[in-house]
């Protein structure tokens, strides 16, 4: 009756879902990687896996390396007794030992991937939590593919056009491998024309300067706020430390018209100093929430003793609770600098001036028809790597900077 | 009151400390006044008033000098003409005067009625008052001399031109108006507008954070290489948007576009399909038209996209604080995964949810860098942010600009009564 709680049925679907899921995923691969076409035959795969999937539930193994070399070996030999000994149809481009390899990878990835989502599910009708339990895995198995495709894919394009020159990208936008037999002169094309002609160097250091302005003068300013209003007692403290929450969902694109008419008329418009005002105006609230956050952790006890001592609150701050805060200010830091890294509206509006541009605005004003697609890739991929960069080696500062009151975005 | 007696210390303390709380916070107090309580009011301000971007060039008076005759011969006449033009189309200068300093060598011999020659030790100042001048209102102003040495024309242009006037600033000055309010809202594509912010802030919001739920229930689970994955799933939402919202539309592109030239040749579509450029496509399903968006569709897939790492590391983080003996209890009395989900995954995450939707709602409803770049606002994406853009800056009618930002200003304010009311409060 309930046939999704039989396990031969668990079985044929887990087979029928990874053999598909790989076999499609090995093609668009190949596809890509080589830049020819390929027919998808997805029959013989599909088969394959149905086998696979419906051995996997029948036969639970004493010695599992050993069960691993057969099964993957089995699984390659189906598949090519499927397709009559042409697992990627007739066409396929590559030489024989190539295809081999190609076949033995999708094998093993087929046959671990059932082998893993069927488990310990048995033939025969299953009880709910086992049935479930499966469903679980598969569900977790393809969320887990489908979340790093979606992530990767459109990074790995970015790069992959910015190595690429415009005959080309235009004569097959299929073929996204790399050519490195053109030598690294022509593979970089693009990158050394940015530094060359559009004079990306300047751009990185005004990128850098803004950002890091914009960070130590956030520091500057929100530290002691933030130690005031986490220590010390002073009427409307409650209101203030609410209020700047609310200060921070004010969206920039609400100050930008009145920012834009008072800079034009004070001359702050087009200057990188107006930059380096306005972002930390836009910093401020969030470094300070997250600040207050983590100095009201702090014992109160250290604040008094220092008084006792003879420390002024100055010293109690410069001595006792920076030293203690240092993981969070530098967290802040850190998401600071990357908000403004990364910042365009501002940017954009405010800056005319070839030599004062941001990253961000250079790279809006490539998207031109006159500027190829690789050029504006290259610089997308020239903007994103210190970031990234940055995030991976202070992976740890970061996550708990992010989760520790920034939902902005 | 008495500071002078230290009779209640404690008060003194007390005193002290709030002096202090004020000075530590008075620079950050200022910084945010100056760059965002003030420009929002100025916001209301500029909404009534008729400006536009050519407005905030203020008016000024533009003199040109030119030198005729034979400089080198000396005794000849020189003349020095000065032409000179009210720069601002709509608005009056008044009082204006200019100076100009010539050699003192030379000898006047003859000048407009309302110029005079001022003569100090070391300059010869030449200076004209002009009065008052209309919009675009021009004139010439010329001087004799006579040169008893050999001059060169450097002589003469050495010294700039200075000018002094009176001009009404639009920004300052109080002249108000309501057509801007009566612009944007009679405008037919206002409610279009509205609707499409509505559809974009929700299913933006919606998407992210059940994909962010989902992502969250699939990292929970301890595998090898999470820690790396983790950091891979933050790459959308910590990279520059102008990095990832380019290659979006690169990937999309329908004539060089991988997507593209991927679904023909895997045969789904027959041609390509513009992503980022068309409003709607229709298809029937049992004889019912439908018209699918799908641009818009597309840049709330990119916001989903961008923005689900955010809510997947609230969840997740709110999860992993779940203590372990609860699903352990669970598991021993037989509650299946789902069960497990449902009735105790999902109480101890609704808080959180429930915060993240309306920031994020929030948030999304403010977004205006991502529709922007990948569609510039066209084929039905234009959201409120945009239009502020596009009537400030596209049609130069500032003063619109600042009417749509008021009004998203005014939900805004809704939307934070009700985030305040609907915060529980340990949540943060």
């Amino acid at each position: 009756m309930a046939i999704w709680r039989s396990g031969v049925f668990g079985g044929l679907l887990a087979g029928v879902i990874w053999s598909t899921l790989w076999y499609t995923l090995l093609c668009v691969v190949l596809i890509v990687g080589s830049g020819s076409s390929i027919k998808l035959e997805i029959g013989p795969a599909l088969i394959t896996g149905m086998v696979i999937g419906f051995l996997n539930v029948k036969f639970k193994p004493n010695n599992v390396k050993i069960y691993f070399i057969f099964g993957i070996l089995f699984t390659f030999l189906l598949l090519n007794f499927f397709s009559f000994g042409q697992p990627f149809g007739f066409q396929f481009p590559l030489d024989h030992w190539h295809t081999i390899i190609s076949t033995l990878m999708v094998s093993a990835l087929i046959f671990f991937s059932i082998y893993f989502t069927v488990g310990s599910l048995t033939a025969g009708l299953l009880t709910r939590y086992f049935a479930e339990a499966f469903y679980t895995r598969l569900l977790w198995g393809l969320g887990l593919i489908f979340l790093m495709l979606i992530v990767i894919i459109p990074f790995y394009v970015m790069i992959m056009t910015s190595l690429k020159n415009q005959r080309s990208l235009l004569k097959n936008p299929l073929d996204l491998s790399i050519d490195f037999s053109v030598g690294p002169e022509k593979l970089f094309n693009s990158y050394i024309e940015l530094f060359v002609k559009y004079d990306f160097l300047t751009l990185l250091l005004n990128s850098a300067i803004v950002s890091m302005v914009t960070v130590v003068i956030t520091l500057v300013f929100s530290i002691p706020g933030a130690y005031a209003v986490a220590k010390l007692r002073f009427p409307a403290r409650e209101w203030l430390s609410s209020s700047v929450l609310l200060i921070y969902l004010i969206p920039a694109i609400i100050l930008v018209i009145p920012l834009y008419s008072v800079f034009s008329q004070l001359g702050l418009r087009n200057t990188l100093f107006g930059l380096c005002i306005v972002y930390p105006a836009t910093t401020i609230p969030v470094a300070l929430y997250m600040l207050r956050g983590y100095f009201a952790g702090l014992p109160s006890e250290l604040d008094d003793a220092g008084l006792m001592d003879g420390l002024t609150r100055w010293q109690i701050i410069v001595k006792i609770s920076i030293p203690l805060a240092i993981p969070a200010i530098a967290s802040v830091a850190l998401y600071v600098f990357m908000i403004a890294w990364n910042e365009f509206l501002f940017a954009f509006m405010f800056l005319d001036d070839i030599k004062i541009f941001t990253l961000s605005r250079g790279i809006v004003s490539l998207d031109s028809t006159e500027v190829p697609r690789q050029h504006l890739m290259a610089a997308s991929v020239i903007a994103t790597v210190p970031v990234l960069f940055i995030f991976l080696w202070f992976e740890k500062f970061l996550v708990s900077g992010l989760t520790s009151g920034s939902v902005k975005g | 009151m008495e500071a002078g007696k230290p009779k209640n210390l404690e008060g003194i303390l007390a005193r002290r400390e709030k002096k202090l709380a004020f000075l530590l916070l008075s620079p950050t107090f200022l910084l945010v006044v100056g760059i965002v309580l003030f420009p929002l009011f100025a916001n209301f301000w500029i909404s009534f008033k008729p400006v536009s971007l050519a407005d905030l060039r203020p008016p000024t008076i533009l003199i040109k000098e030119r030198i005729k005759g034979n400089l080198t011969q000396p005794g000849e006449i020189i003349t020095i003409e000065y032409r000179y033009r009210n720069s601002s189309m709509k608005y009056s200068l008044a009082d204006v005067v200019f100076d100009d300093e010539i050699p003192k060598s030379v000898k006047v011999l003859d000048m407009s009625q309302n110029c005079s020659i001022k003569e100090s030790a070391d300059a010869k100042i030449f200076r004209c008052v002009l009065g008052n001048m209309a919009p675009k209102e021009r004139g010439k102003i010329t001087l004799d001399v006579l040169a008893n040495i050999p001059l060169e024309k450097e002589n003469f242009e050495f010294s700039e031109v200075q000018s002094d006037f009176k001009t009404t600033n639009v920004l300052t000055s109080f002249d108000f108006t309501i057509a801007n309010y009566m612009k944007v809202f009679s405008a037919s594509e206002f409610i279009k507008v509205l609707k499409t912010t509505v559809y974009y802030t929700f299913f933006g919001t919606a998407g992210a954070l059940i994909l962010g739920l989902f992502a969250a229930q699939i990292m929970r689970k301890a595998f090898p290489g999470r820690a790396l994955v983790r950091g891979i799933l933050l790459f959308p939402y910590v990279a520059p948007v102008i990095a990832v919202a380019f290659s979006w539309v690169i990937l999309f592109d329908p004539f060089s576009g991988p997507v593209n030239a991927m679904l023909i040749e895997l045969g789904v579509s027959e041609k390509p399909i513009n992503f980022f450029g068309r409003r709607v496509t229709s298809f029937s399903i049992f004889g019912l038209e439908i018209n699918f968006p799908v641009t818009l569709s597309m840049v709330i897939l990119f916001e989903i996209w961008r923005y689900f790492p955010l809510s997947f590391l609230f969840i997740l983080a709110r999860m992993q604080s779940i203590p372990s003996d609860l699903y352990e209890a669970a598991e021993m009395d037989g509650a299946t995964p789902f069960q497990q989900f449902w009735f105790l995954s999902i109480p101890h995450i609704v808080g959180i949810l429930s915060v993240l939707f309306l920031l994020r709602f929030i948030w999304t409803f403010n977004k205006f860098d991502d529709i922007f770049l990948l569609t510039g606002g066209n084929a039905g994406t234009r959201t409120l942010t945009v239009n502020v853009y596009e009537q400030a800056f596209a049609i130069s009618n500032l003063g619109a600009g600042a009417a749509v930002a008021v009004i998203i200003f005014m939900f805004l304010l809704i939307f934070s009564i009700i985030f305040i009311k609907f915060t529980p409060r340990d949540e943060s």
